[in-house]
């Protein structure tokens, strides 16, 4: 009955399904609140001349114009992670620098009136040269986007694990390929939301925003506020209309409503639409990488080389470049390779700044990686799944130490590959390959093996730095989770826990974990995620994000309830008059093990808690609140050798598809797909399940969907959802999901992340397929239909000699609105009479909808 | 993507509202769904000092069958005339391409006249309308006119209504037979089309072929179905004419590829279906 383990329904779908959440547009707002508009830059590159707001502030109800002078002078720019003079505000100063960006802020009565008064702020641009492809922005004579960078290319680090030189000299051959992993973002239904008020009697600033964490970048608003962290109250609303990663680049916005609410004295309230959202809240970065195995003749990877440059687009805005640097430990993904050479780059370009999206620099390696696999087998003519297999990393070398340091903690790489193609799942896959390739049809088979890792370690971003570097800024690593227990006088139980609410079911799983060590029902504990990080016990580790909820959170909410078990038992103990050791929780009562009958109610022993200190053992702490607190040793810094643990726990996924060209459409159908995870032990294994189902629908919007395209100016092409297509259910193939729970030694659940792991697979495992299919090389994402004919279409078939047409002739008159052509009888076709009292017009706009 | 200030007036009646339209001319937009206007609006895209807010009235919330044709008043939703019982028999291309009409949801607030009176190119009730040869018709307080379905659709979101003309309903000429065909490439479902292709045959002899999303409106003609074995040819000499045009999701070289693929194809499941 205590459920963990089990798959409980999600406590938190009875109020979203009807339509009782509490997201943050829908809360009260203080009265005399301001409504706030951003002025967005058309301009790629430009300079910024002048700002007139004159006419705007004389429009009634304007209360103010806020312009990059303004937060020049209030703020101080957001901290880098990078010792390099890339100065951002929460507004553009001088220059913007993509198109989009923020460029002024109006504060009005109305969002109506701030939307009518951002018409009349006149701003005078000079637009400069921008530079959007990567490769270009690194050339010499590129335009420079933060002249005193005097590069685009601002971070180059190379690193060398093993003996890289000696294993592709003692390799029979080697393989190479470039890939290029495009800019998407996984769009939540709700945008940013803001309020924020200021309090000139103590200097402070209280903000409600949809932020999702991580909390390291509180500390970068205070500092941009110029205020002690404690002077930047933040919360976080109840419910969410989702994230994937991009909540946290509400942090700009926060620290900007921050200012106009201070310059207006007034709350100011700031909701992004969806327009702004697509063009300027954040995407991931695309990576352009070429990777190189050095290899045997049976297709066992010696050695590999690996030169990733990520594009960030204008500002390298904090955690970036986590991207690039939260695999860096498992660079080498799920192979045994000893030897591997990596070089990083950054460069920005004149593009909408990246960030976290789910994956977080998953899709970018696993693309590489896996292409290259599959190109050892073809160049090779071998089989992929040999060669997949031949390179796993074995069983029996668990626990196991990558060559760029990262621990991954367990595994069974090959029972799960194993598994996944038994029971005729891979027999079926051929046969339907054979079948489609006998009628015509181009088909393929992709397979992908895949490390997730879950919880990051705060320290990985510093590999980014030299050793000597490091030295000087200090030690970073760990990541600390948090979770406080409280119980009532009555026996209530309530939990409150340092993540956001996302959507993933956090509220259920953690019922579930605290009910089951106080032998309650999950149903009767009460989980609350509202964040206040004015009142509750955070770090800068908090948040949701990078999978730190199954090997983070959950375990301190394991160690809180613990505790609060022991403080009970020990209470019980002296009550019941037995030993602590013999209690037992069950069924609502504490009780001894041996004789159920000598038993109190929960609620009488907590109780007495409250009540009567007096009664409790000697030297208790009065009181029902117990924060649990979990900080795994194995998260360490990166040594000086730059070898770096980058998480706590890494699980596995296994995918393999079929996927088919429809010759006519130039459409892929992925025809099967089966998807073998192992992420230890599953806490709730439907909640799981869902986590899956949602990471791999976004990983096939990768694969075929979403791109976020631009021009060579820098205009967005692709700015609303006509354009940036997100697949809906109905384009979203079947799933079949299959587990293994090899438990992580290192974790007292057992449990690894589970929910960005088939970002990370799918669209490498489609690619694989398709690659197959059309016995491709290069495969770009998205495989849309246009990529595919302009790939495989050919010449245009000429006009067949003999039809030399009377080429099709209107028949009624006008253009091609009603015309007819006969090729053998000629048919009568009388036009539709058009009875006209009136004269006709010209061509005139629709105006009716 | 908030709206310019503009004044809301829902007529009771449709002499009101033509009374409006003719008071207001240009500066009025009528408003039916709501379905493109409301976003259009919402970006200042369009910025009407009135809006004439059709949708309740009920003299034009109708469907019913005149003659050889089926009327359509211009307050019936997309999913009304999809449910409407009679729709199978009497308009099969239209019970056809209905559902490829954006998406449930849309379709309850979408109207038929909306769609018709938007004249997007590749939306799939304007290619309906074209390939029946239908008729839409116009009241002002200057009277009523009745268009054929190419003399109203001018071109890319353009057409023959006057500034102060209310579009009252279309009309469908009902279909002698139930052999047809219809069939587009989108994205995704419920996008508005890459193109779409639409074959019904008239009486024993003879076929309406319509194509959308190929030129700035749809492309209609008429052919002999004894001639109907050089489709490929038709098709191909019909890529050429067209052109087709480049966006984001299709070249014109990758439309005019998928019409001559597409064309054929369709035109060959009319033929396949029983007489």
């Amino acid at each position: 009955m205590t459920g963990l383990g089990e798959p409980l329904v999600r406590k938190e779908d009875p109020a979203l399904l009807s339509g009782r959440g509490r997201y943050a547009d829908d809360l009260p707002v203080p009265n005399g609140t301001l409504h706030a508009h951003v002025i967005r830059s058309p301009h790629a590159h430009a300079k910024i001349l002048r700002i007139d707001a004159t006419e705007a502030l004389a429009l009634p109800g304007v209360a103010a114009v806020i312009t990059g002078e303004d937060v020049r002078k209030l703020t101080d720019p957001f901290l880098i992670a990078l010792k390099q003079p890339v100065h951002q505000w929460s507004l553009a100063v001088e220059r913007a620098r993509y198109v989009g960006e923020a460029v002024a802020l109006v504060v009005a009565e109305s969002r109506y009136v701030a939307e009518d008064a951002a018409e009349l702020v006149a701003i005078d641009y000079e637009p400069e040269e921008a530079v959007i492809d990567p490769i270009a922005a690194c050339g010499k004579s590129a335009p420079l986007l933060h002249p005193a960078c005097k590069t685009n290319e601002i971070s180059v680090r190379k690193f060398a694990y093993g003996d890289t030189t000696a294993a592709f000299a003692a390799a029979d051959r080697t393989v190479a390929l470039m890939v290029d992993y495009p800019r998407l973002s996984f769009t939540p239904l709700e945008c940013y939301v803001v309020l924020a008020e200021y309090r000139p009697h103590d200097n402070s600033y209280d903000v409600l925003a949809n932020f999702q964490g991580p909390f390291s970048t509180h500390p970068v608003m205070a500092k941009a506020l110029r205020v002690p962290g404690a002077k930047l109250r933040l919360r976080i609303p109840p419910d969410s209309g989702g994230s994937f990663g991009i909540k946290l680049s509400v942090f700009p916005y926060i620290v900007l409503t921050a200012v106009a609410a201070k310059v207006t004295g007034r709350p100011v309230k700031w909701v992004e639409d969806r327009a702004e959202h697509l063009l300027a809240a954040s995407s991931g970065p695309n990576r352009i990488t070429r990777i190189e195995a050095a290899v045997t003749r049976e297709g066992r990877i010696l050695g590999l080389r690996l030169d990733q440059l990520e594009d960030y687009g204008a500002f390298l805005r904090a955690p970036m470049p986590g991207p690039l640097y939260r695999m860096h430990g498992a660079v080498t993904g799920a192979y045994d390779i000893p030897n591997v050479d990596v070089t990083n780059r950054i460069v920005l370009t004149n593009k909408m700044p990246a960030s976290l999206i789910r994956g977080f620099g998953g899709p970018q390696l696993y693309l590489a990686i896996e292409r290259l696999v599959q190109r050892i087998a073809v160049e090779l003519g071998l089989d992929h799944l040999d060669v997949i297999r031949r390179n796993l990393i074995p069983t029996e070398k668990f626990p196991y130490r990558t060559a760029a340091g990262a621990l991954y903690d367990s595994g069974d790489y090959m029972r799960a590959v194993a598994t996944a193609i038994a029971d005729g799942r891979l027999d079926d896959l051929k046969r339907r390959r054979d079948a489609a390739r006998a009628a015509g049809k181009p088909y393929g088979i992709g397979f992908a093996a895949v490390v997730e890792p879950g919880m990051s370690n705060m320290g990985y971003l510093s590999t980014l730095l030299t050793a000597d570097a490091r030295a000087r800024a200090g030690p970073k690593n760990g990541a600390v989770s948090m979770v406080t227990v409280n119980i009532d006088p009555l026996g209530a139980v309530s939990v409150t826990a340092d993540v956001t609410v996302q959507g993933q079911g956090h509220q259920t799983v953690l019922s579930q974990i605290v009910a089951d060590r106080l032998g309650l029902n999950p149903a009767d504990i009460e989980v609350m995620l509202e964040m206040d990080t004015g009142k509750d016990p955070w770090s800068i580790a908090a948040g949701t994000y990078s999978c730190r909820f199954s090997p983070g959170t959950a375990v301190a909410a394991h160690v809180a309830a613990t505790r609060m078990r022991d403080k009970l038992a020990a209470i019980a103990a002296k009550q019941l008059n037995i030993l602590p050791d013999d209690i037992e929780f069950a069924d609502g009562q504490v009780r001894s093990h041996y004789n159920p009958d000598n038993a109190l109610s929960f609620g009488r022993i907590a109780g007495t808690a409250h009540w009567s200190p007096a009664m409790l053992p000697d030297g208790m702490v009065p009181g029902l609140s117990e924060t649990g607190v979990w900080s795994p040793p194995e998260l360490e810094p990166p040594t000086s050798d730059d070898r770096i643990n980058t998480s706590l726990t890494y699980g596995f996924i296994f995918d393999m598809c079929g996927a088919e060209l429809d010759p006519m459409t130039y459409t892929v159908r992925v025809d099967r797909y089966v998807s073998m995870h192992d992420a230890g032990i599953l806490l709730n294994p439907l909640i799981a399940d869902g986590q899956i189902y949602g990471a791999f629908a976004q990983g096939v919007a990768a694969a075929l969907y979403e791109e976020f395209v631009y021009d060579e100016n820098g205009s967005l092409l692709s700015g609303s959802f006509a354009d940036y297509l997100v697949p809906t259910v109905g384009e979203i193939p079947k799933l079949e999901i299959l587990h293994q729970q090899t438990p992580s030694p290192l974790t007292p659940l057992g449990a690894k992340g589970i929910a960005e792991g088939n970002c990370m697979s799918t669209p490498a495992c489609i690619a694989n397929a398709v690659a197959d299919a059309l016995g491709a090389k290069d495969i770009s994402l998205p495989i849309t239909p246009l990529r595919l004919h302009a790939l495989l279409a050919g010449e245009e078939a000429p006009v067949p000699l003999g039809a030399s047409p009377p080429s099709p002739s209107p028949l009624a008159g006008e253009g091609w609105g009603g015309g007819s052509r006969s090729i053998g009888t000629p048919v009568p076709h009388s036009p539709t009479p058009t009875p006209d009292p009136s004269p006709q017009g010209g061509g005139e706009q629709a105006r009716s909808a | 993507m908030k709206p310019r200030r503009f004044d809301y007036v829902r007529p009771d009646s449709t002499d009101e509202a033509v009374a409006v339209l003719a008071e207001y001319g240009d500066a009025a937009s009528v408003l039916a769904g709501g379905q493109s206007l409301m976003a259009m609006l919402n970006l200042r895209v369009a910025e009407p000092a009135v809006l004439v807010d059709i949708s309740r009235l009920m003299e034009l919330d109708y469907v019913r069958v005149a003659d050889d044709k089926i009327e359509v008043g211009a307050a019936v939703t997309q999913n009304r005339l999809k449910d409407w019982p009679e729709l199978a028999g009497k308009l099969p291309l239209v019970a056809a391409a209905l559902p490829f009409v954006g998406h449930f949801q849309t379709r309850n607030k979408g109207t038929v006249c909306g769609s018709i009176a938007h004249a997007d190119p590749s939306s799939e009730i304007p290619l309906a309308l074209a390939t029946l040869g239908g008729e839409v018709v116009l009241r002002s307080q200057r009277g009523m006119r009745v268009l054929g379905a190419p003399e109203f659709q001018r071109g890319m979101l353009t057409t023959a209504r006057e500034p102060d003309e209310l579009i009252v309903a279309v009309r469908f000429p009902v279909q002698s037979t139930q052999r047809l065909a219809f069939r587009e490439v989108a994205r995704r479902h419920g996008d508005f089309a890459i193109i779409a292709v639409a074959a019904c045959i008239e009486d024993g002899h003879a076929m309406r072929i319509g194509v959308g999303g190929m030129a700035d409106r749809p492309a209609v003609l008429q052919v002999a179905i004894d001639g109907v074995a050089a489709a490929k040819d038709i098709f191909v000499s019909l890529a050429r004419e067209l052109e087709g045009y480049d966006d984001l999701h299709a070249s014109a070289r990758f439309r005019r590829d998928l019409l001559r693929q597409i064309g054929p194809a369709v035109v060959e499941e009319a033929l396949r279906c029983a007489a």
